[in-house]
């Protein structure tokens, strides 16, 4: 089948064109004309995405599509170019996908805001940086999408714009953000230097041809994206913006800060697997720092009271995982668990939006409770997402997340043990969340208790379809025959020779991993069913739990150790050098002064003394001759 | 046609402008303006058809001094932004009453005239007067309309105008030492020069000094904040938009191809200075209080990193310098512009005491947010080419001077999105914030508009530039 290239151009200027209609003529549309546009341009990205997406079996190198010459380097060219192939059509059929259902959630989670259409404009616009960076055929057309989105993450975060806090959030994310920015761009200098091309397809050639490579640099270059990575994909130690980003409006945690941008770092390594694979060194760093981040944000996650919190940190947590099975190789079992990640994670936080919603902006699980009665809809569909997050046979996550801990444990036993724990941690603080959000009694005030509703149709039918890929979305790879291995095979050269076995260790792992869910499950139960536990209030909570509570300090330390540091070394600066500086120079310009006061004195006028001058200076003069001689 | 004619426009302007009369100044300076714009573009056309369009004649005949004014792809990119500049500048004073606005509009016209010189000289004597021209109105700029004490406005002033001159001096006893070398001071004969390498090194310093100075870098920028400060808002544009890559562009031009082995040999210790300015320029303006002089500062930032790609002496180092020259003389002036727009409405220069614009002007809002994320080299705006391209070229030198040059992106994001939270966000003020008017909109929209099509599509100026820059590092590289 030959593919139509234009409808790339469309795919990926459809959320453009929204964002242009939106942000100039949204206010004049009104409310709903401009969330139905919002929402149609995504739509239709969605729909040429499909179209590539059944033509792409017929090409195995993928279509590339090169627009213009963009930069000019002195031993190269960068192009302004296009690459659909497996990998970029499988991400870019979840982020319109999703990102559909977002919008048409958003068009009635968002309806009483005055700037509704400006939330339009800026997600369509999310979505066009989005598409960008999973497009490009080369590592700076990325790039374009990866600052874009960081862009748009800052703009949505700060979406309410009168509160500082949220401000200060939206800042937060876009500087960390920024400090990975730094080294994907040393990766990419890097990269350039030895290999004179930025192109994917041209540097998968010559990393896979070349016999003399110079793997030192290459090792680097492969650590500096890998940093990129941890600023975009929340990884210790970059970690600390993405809780803070939760200040933006909840369809936006859903869509950019679970769903499609914090996996942007997993694309990276993906798209460059032919890279990390020659640099071991890199890829253990990679996987103890996924491993670790999945332990210590499940911890923080156990204790936090904000819905949106704990489903922060449970992202953080799960993010760490596919970095874990990157680290170890196993790219395609990260992609699996971004796909499954997306459906169950998107599905909890439009659940929790839906929460939020009717409870008229309480984000406190210690001020919900029994809310199963009245919002039915939510309560299923966020319950299907977290049995699915708590790894329960045959739910997607189920599949994906064993095939994290399966990898991890054939590789090296202590992360799995690291890998394990955090996954009966989500079990457990995932529980949490629902018995105390729709369990137990309603313990918020009387006025939210008589306004108690489920959430309308536009907000319960995304919930409803995410629960269903929530359900079933394992079956892209099941365990002996997957799909989606076979899908990504073109990308992923190796598994065409992997092997997919199922030994007694295998089901013996998985029967590991599903009672510990079920452990997890089963304490959430005792402790907050049936002995009907309510977390304290914040004063109440001590020792280790305060620790935790206040997540390790973490944000404290760095805000003394870089924060406060810079800030004072620019107090200095500017006081101090500054004025030492100006000084040095009007100094210069005293001593001058004091220089021709002094020599005005020797031009008095004086005859006696030019005369004694002159003699000396004849003196001086003749006797040098003498003495030269 | 040739080059002197946009001399001549613009010199004719500025007495037309003076003779104009207060009420018609402003409109008599754009009017002219506007067509040494147009003339240019007719001009690089012609270039582009590989026409000539350099001016040479004999003007002195002892000391052997041309009146030559030489156009290569270089010189006509620095033409382009001054006469695109130019205009904009006009119209962004059209909203702010300057008494006896006569003289003002015409200095403004006479700053750009000189300047246009300056980037066209081919001749060190000629280009000598015109780089000394050009500091004449802008003190007269900077003393008459700027604001704050008199008597402070009057020291700083005074301060900048001695201190460049005296950094200036240097050059001229450069070019008399090679005048007494040459017997001629045009470039051409002064490449030909088969200078020492001691004689280089004392030329190259000579003409650091005066460049350092009138950059700036550090530690010669003292003057800078406090007359960004002081001057008025359409001097301070001309100052960061257009006379800064003077010195910029005199490195490329005269320094670097007349002293290669000095350069060659001392260029670690200059990236080093370069590189010392970004990271010091970004952490002073961290906390800045006053919005001109946090630009200003992160003015210092941004030419340390065109400083130190300069000194690379490589074709993507001098490539990265020119276009962030231009990129970066269209988002200063755009970001002044704002300042002056809040300034008109709040009476303040101060963040702290501005706050809550984005509710009652969301327009100002935006553009003010594009410009930001332009000067923080966000991909597809112009200055993205430039900084990539820069810090490229640090990395093929040593790939720590890229990782410490390229702290720019995150100390840059720091300082410019702290200033525009505290300025822009926030609770509604309680000040009435008047939304844009139709010429500082336009304005503003113009700047972006180039922005973002040179970030899109920055071949028709790399095309422009590359040959020159080509031609500069033969000499540079050539042995002698």
């Amino acid at each position: 089948m030959e593919m139509n290239t234009n409808i790339a151009l469309v795919l990926v200027l459809a959320p453009l064109l929204g964002f242009l209609i939106n942000i100039f003529f949204g206010k004049n549309l009104g409310k709903s004309v401009s969330g139905i546009v919002g929402t149609l341009s995504v739509v239709v990205s969605f729909i040429a995405t499909a179209y590539f997406f059944t033509g792409i079996s017929a090409h195995p190198q993928g279509i590339h599509i090169s627009l213009f010459d963009w930069i000019q380097i002195s031993t190269f060219k960068v192009d302004f170019g296009f690459q659909l192939d497996q990998l970029s059509i499988l991400w870019l059929l979840f982020v319109t996908g999703i990102g559909s259902l977002i919008h048409l959630y958003s068009i009635s989670y968002m309806h009483d805001d005055e700037n509704m259409h400006k939330f339009f404009a800026y997600l369509n616009l999310f979505i066009f940086f989005m598409i960008t960076l999973v497009i490009g055929s080369n590592l700076l057309v990325m790039f374009i999408g990866w600052e874009g989105v960081g862009l748009c993450s800052y703009l949505l975060i700060g979406f309410w714009h009168k509160n500082q806090e949220y401000n200060d959030a939206a800042k937060k994310a876009f500087i960390m953000n920024r400090i990975g920015d730094l080294g994907l761009l040393v990766g990419i200098f890097i990269l350039g230097n030895l290999f004179s091309t930025l192109d994917f397809a041209t540097l998968k050639t010559a990393l896979s041809t070349a016999t003399d490579l110079d793997l030192y640099w290459i090792s680097i270059a492969a650590f500096a994206l890998f940093i990129g990575a941890c600023g975009k994909s929340a990884q210790i130690p970059l970690y600390t913006w993405l809780p803070d980003a939760m200040a933006g409006p909840t369809p936006v945690s859903a869509l950019i800060h679970a769903a499609t941008m914090v996996t942007a770092g997993i694309f990276m390594i993906t798209r460059l697997n032919f890279l990390f694979d020659l640099t071991p060194n890199v890829q253990t760093i990679i996987a103890i720092v996924g491993a670790l981040t999945a332990l210590v944000a499940a911890t923080i996650g156990l204790v936090q009271n904000d819905i949106k919190k704990v489903l922060a940190y449970s992202t953080v947590s799960q993010l760490g995982l596919m970095f874990l099975a990157l680290g170890l190789g196993a790219y395609e079992v990260a992609v699996f668990h971004v796909i499954t990640h997306a459906f169950f994670k998107a599905c909890l936080f439009l659940g929790s939006g839906s929460v939020i919603h009717a409870l008229h902006g309480e984000q406190d699980m210690r001020k919900m409770g029994g809310l199963k009665k009245a919002m039915p809809i939510t309560f299923i569909t966020m319950l299907i997402a977290s049995l699915a997050i708590s790894g329960v046979p045959l739910f997607s996550g189920f599949f994906s997340k064993d095939e994290i801990l399966m990898v991890a444990f054939h590789h090296n036993i202590p992360l799995w043990i690291i890998a394990s724990i955090a996954s009966i941690m989500t079990a457990f603080y995932m529980f949490r969340l629902m018995f105390l959000t729709f369990f137990q009694e309603f313990r918020g005030s009387e006025h939210q208790k008589q306004h108690l509703h489920e959430s309308p149709s536009l907000i319960t039918f995304p919930l409803i379809v995410l629960a269903i890929l929530a359900t079933i979305g394992g079956l892209i790879s099941l365990p002996g025959h997957s799909w989606l291995n076979e899908y990504l095979t073109p990308i992923l050269p190796k598994l065409a020779t992997a092997q997919h076995h199922l030994g007694s260790t295998e089901y013996i792992l998985m029967a590991i991993a599903v009672v510990g869910g079920l452990v997890g499950i089963g304490i959430a139960y005792s402790k907050y069913v049936k002995q009907n536990c309510v977390p304290s209030e914040d004063a109440g909570i001590l020792g280790f739990s305060k620790v935790l509570y206040n997540k390790y300090y973490v944000d404290e330390i760095y805000n003394f150790l870089f924060v406060k540091s810079i800030n004072s070394l620019s107090k200095f600066f500017r006081d101090d050098v500054e004025t030492a500086l100006s000084a040095l120079i009007f100094g210069l310009g005293k001593v001058t002064n004091e220089i021709s006061f002094q020599g005005k004195k020797i031009q008095n006028g004086s005859i006696g003394l030019y005369l004694f001058v002159f003699v000396l200076g004849l003196c001086a003069i003749v006797s040098y001759l003498f003495l030269a001689q | 046609m040739n080059v002197s004619l946009i001399l001549i426009i613009l010199l004719v302007g500025a007495f037309a402008t003076y003779l104009a009369g207060d009420k018609l100044a402003s409109k008599v300076a754009l009017f002219f303006g506007l067509a040494a714009l147009g003339c240019s573009t007719v001009l690089l056309n012609h270039y582009n058809l590989g026409e000539n369009i350099s001016f040479i004649c004999q003007w002195i005949a002892e000391p052997n001094i041309s009146f030559a004014l030489k156009a290569d792809g270089l010189s006509l990119a620095m033409l382009l932004l001054t006469t695109a500049l130019t205009p904009i500048i006009i119209i962004s004073s059209f909203g702010t009453d300057y008494k006896n606005s006569k003289s003002f509009y015409a200095l403004i016209l006479f700053m750009s005239f000189a300047m246009a010189g300056t980037f066209l000289a081919s001749d060190g004597l000629l280009y000598y007067i015109f780089w000394e021209l050009a500091l004449i109105p802008i003190y007269f700029i900077a003393l008459i309309w700027g604001n704050g004490d008199t008597e402070e406005r009057k020291k700083a002033v005074v301060k900048f105008f001695i201190y460049t001159l005296a950094g200036s001096l240097f050059m001229l006893v450069a070019f008399i030492y090679m005048y007494q070398q040459a017997g001629s001071l045009l470039i051409e004969d002064l490449y030909q020069l088969n200078l020492t390498a001691t004689e280089q090194f004392w030329i190259f310093l000579a003409f650091f000094l005066a460049y350092a100075i009138k950059i700036p870098l550090i530690p010669f920028h003292t003057w800078q904040a406090t007359v960004y400060q002081k001057a008025p808002t359409a001097g301070t544009m001309l100052l960061s938009g257009i006379m800064l890559k003077m010195g910029l562009y005199s490195v490329i031009r005269w320094q670097l191809p007349l002293t290669p082995l000095a350069a060659k040999q001392y260029m670690y210790i200059f990236i080093a200075i370069g590189i010392a300015g970004v990271i010091y320029g970004s952490i002073v303006a961290l906390r800045q209080k006053d919005l001109k002089k946090l630009l200003a500062y992160s003015s210092l930032a941004h030419v340390g990193l065109i400083a130190a790609g300069t000194y690379t002496l490589t074709l993507d180092g001098l490539r990265g310098a020119v276009l962030q020259m231009i990129a970066h003389g269209f988002v200063v002036v755009g970001l002044f512009f704002v300042a002056e727009i809040i300034f008109r409405r709040y009476q303040t220069r101060v963040i702290a005491e501005m706050g809550g614009i984005r509710t009652q002007s969301p327009k100002l809002t935006s553009m003010f947010l594009i410009l930001v994320m332009a000067s923080v080299a966000l991909p597809t705006t112009f200055n993205f080419i430039g900084e990539f391209t820069l810090l490229y070229s640090l990395s093929q030198i040593n790939i720590w001077f890229a990782v410490l040059g390229g702290t720019t992106i995150i100390l840059g994001a720091y300082y410019m999105l702290k200033m525009f939270q505290h300025a822009m966000l926030g609770e509604t003020n309680s000040k009435v914030f008047a939304d844009v008017t139709f010429t500082e909109g336009l304005t503003l929209v113009l700047i972006i508009a180039v922005l973002f099509i040179f970030g899109m599509y920055p071949k028709p100026i790399v095309e422009l530039i590359t040959p020159s820059l080509e031609a500069i590092l033969t000499q540079i590289n050539r042995v002698r």
